[in-house]
């Protein structure tokens, strides 16, 4: 076999036993802790038949391994259980939001990824000069600022000064691509402010890295200008490193994300999440956790695999 | 000890600060910290600096309490998780062998799952309080400290002098108290301002989600949470925070920063 279908294939493995373990982890979080599920839910005040009403429900009366494994075929068939609080279908819900947030996160990557790169290069191109530094500084800002806040500036100085965009981002089926890009305008642009700085941090750095090798000097020798020495000898050096950069920030969306629904009043996974979790709706919030692990745990591999992909030395072998 | 540079030294005075603020907060307050005083989200005046919050409490008062709680919360935590993410990250570099294997693989799951959102899966069924928010916080960022921690020792656990102390008979806790702490210590602490800062920003995300610091304490998050309503109209409470966030941040990590920088040409270059 191709040396690197087994190296992708181990990795690939590797990532369904680590979404596993996850999983375990998950159920365990919200089973091994001090105190008892159906208590904690229902407060102090809690009669003992409700008690025991709940528990049943929960199905607490078993052991928590069958507990476990009852939850884990469900998901796997997709049955996820319904929510204590409102008795509907998990999965039902959650399909419908999982659509909503992974909408407002493809138009996020689809604008934050190429000006990431671009800014990347720009900075390098006029390295240790004001566009190089501005941008630096304002990387340090916008990580030092939380992502609600963002938001709340955004909001307070884009929709209600200016008054170009709504401050609440609903949408539903009803409404065309133009109004829905017009709804979520604003948290895009929290999540590309979000992902942006890093994104453009490492991909400097990661072509400052190339920029140190013999054959760039070569080409700056040979009289090309710094953009051609950076577009044709350095970026396709530096795009390993790049693209694993993107997905990591990728992952790290689906977590900005959380966030960011609820500032903007977004009917995402993340908004689903919060809610369930202040009214302690265990099944809920096991499903999204499960769900949430998943694509960063997925996202992560990719990275990985397009890492191995993109080294000439494991597609080429002697 | 050679100057303390411009950008070092603004970051010290702005950190120091806040850290006296809060800690002398009681002394330095015009008002009570739940104390009504004025009319709902008053402008910003002579007798209430930064105005009023959402139901009339002067905001200046509630931002520094809110500062209290969250540098508290955000530096127990960072301590919780240094300890324990130090102790356990040099005893698996001393140690060695399926103990290693074990921790750190444990610490590779963990951090597979986002923070938050093992945090919230956690806070779903623990009651919210300070100390909850304390164990969990420090707890999930032990795992950053841990491989930090386990990389520098795994390093210094091969150097002449801990092979030294060793073959004199010394026991594994002086090893890693006396020989390898002391030499891990730089990045540790240089380290240990971005969690800080990491941990004031997420105890303000938990709070401003309304699962953190429950209402009537104050603290940075919660006040954005309580005030943001206000933003529709114009109202600009909510943004307070915001600018004492980020200046917090900013001037930790001009510190650690500086520190890191220090300390490695200290070493000569080792151990960044």
């Amino acid at each position: 076999m191709h040396p690197i279908l087994i190296l992708v294939s181990q990795r690939i493995a590797l990532g369904l036993l680590l979404l596993f373990a996850a999983s375990v982890l998950i159920f365990a979080g919200t089973m091994i802790l001090p105190g008892d599920v159906a208590q904690s839910i229902l407060g102090q005040s809690a009669t003992p038949e409700a008690l025991a009403n709940l528990r049943a429900e929960l199905g607490l009366n078993e052991p928590p391994v069958t507990r476990y494994f009852n939850w884990l075929f469900g998901a796997m068939q997709g049955d996820l259980g319904v929510a204590l609080t409102n008795g509907q279908d998990i999965a039902d819900a959650l399909g419908r939001r999982l659509g909503n947030t992974l909408f407002l996160a493809f138009w996020a990557a689809v604008i934050a990824v190429p000006l990431a790169i671009f800014l990347g290069l720009l900075a390098v191109r006029y390295r240790n000069r004001w566009p190089d530094k501005l941008i630096s500084g304002v990387t340090l800002a916008s990580i030092s600022i939380p992502e609600f806040l963002i938001g709340y500036l955004l909001v307070y100085f884009v929709a209600v000064k200016l008054g170009w965009f709504s401050s609440v981002a609903m949408i539903n089926d009803s409404m065309s691509l133009g109004d829905k890009l017009s709804a979520i305008a604003l948290p895009v642009a929290v999540l590309v402010l979000v992902v942006l700085a890093h994104m453009m941090r490492m991909t400097r750095a990661a072509i400052l890295n190339v920029m140190q090798s013999a054959y760039i000097e070569t080409a700056e020798l040979k009289g090309l200008s710094g953009f051609n020495v950076i577009f044709r000898h350095a970026f396709p050096n530096a795009i390993s490193p790049i693209v694993n950069v993107v997905m990591l920030n990728l992952a790290y969306l689906v977590v900005g994300v959380v966030v960011v629904e609820v500032v903007f009043v977004y009917p995402g996974m993340g908004q689903f999440l919060v809610d369930h979790v202040s009214k302690r709706d265990v099944p809920v919030v096991q499903a999204c956790g499960l769900v949430f692990a998943a694509v960063y745990i997925g996202l992560n591999m990719v990275a990985d695999i397009v890492a191995i992909l993109s080294n000439p030395r494991l597609r080429h072998p002697k | 000890m050679s100057r303390i540079p411009l950008s070092a030294l603004v970051g010290l005075v702005f950190t120091g600060a806040y850290f006296l603020a809060a800690i002398f907060a009681p002394f330095i307050t015009p008002y009570g910290m739940s104390e009504i005083v004025g009319d709902v989200w008053e402008p910003m005046s002579r007798t209430h600096l930064l105005g009023t919050d959402s139901i009339g409490r002067d905001l200046l008062t509630r931002m520094i309490y809110g500062g209290r709680t969250t540098i508290f919360i955000a530096t127990m935590a960072t301590l919780l998780s240094f300890t324990t993410g130090a102790v356990l990250g040099f005893l698996a570099a001393v140690i060695g062998g399926w103990i290693d294997q074990a921790l750190s693989r444990f610490v590779d799951l963990v951090m597979a799952i986002p923070s938050l959102i093992f945090a919230l899966v956690v806070l779903s069924v623990m009651p919210v309080t300070i100390p909850v928010l304390i164990m969990v916080m420090g707890l999930l960022d032990s795992t950053r400290v841990y491989r930090l921690a386990r990389a520098v020792a795994v390093d210094i656990n091969v150097m002449d002098f801990v092979e030294a102390a060793r073959l004199r008979g010394e026991g594994r806790s002086w090893i890693i108290f006396r020989e390898i702490l002391p030499n891990a210590l730089s990045p540790l602490v240089a380290e240990m301002g971005l969690r800080f800062i990491f941990m004031v920003l997420f105890v303000s995300t938990l709070s401003f989600l309304g699962l953190g610091v429950q209402p009537p304490n104050a603290d940075w998050g919660g006040i954005v949470k309580e005030n943001k309503e206000g933003i529709v109209y114009g109202i600009a409470a909510a943004l307070v925070p915001a600018f004492a966030i980020a200046t917090l941040a900013i001037s930790v990590n001009l510190v650690a920063d500086w520190v890191l920088n220090r300390t490695t040409s200290l070493k000569g270059g080792r151990g960044g």
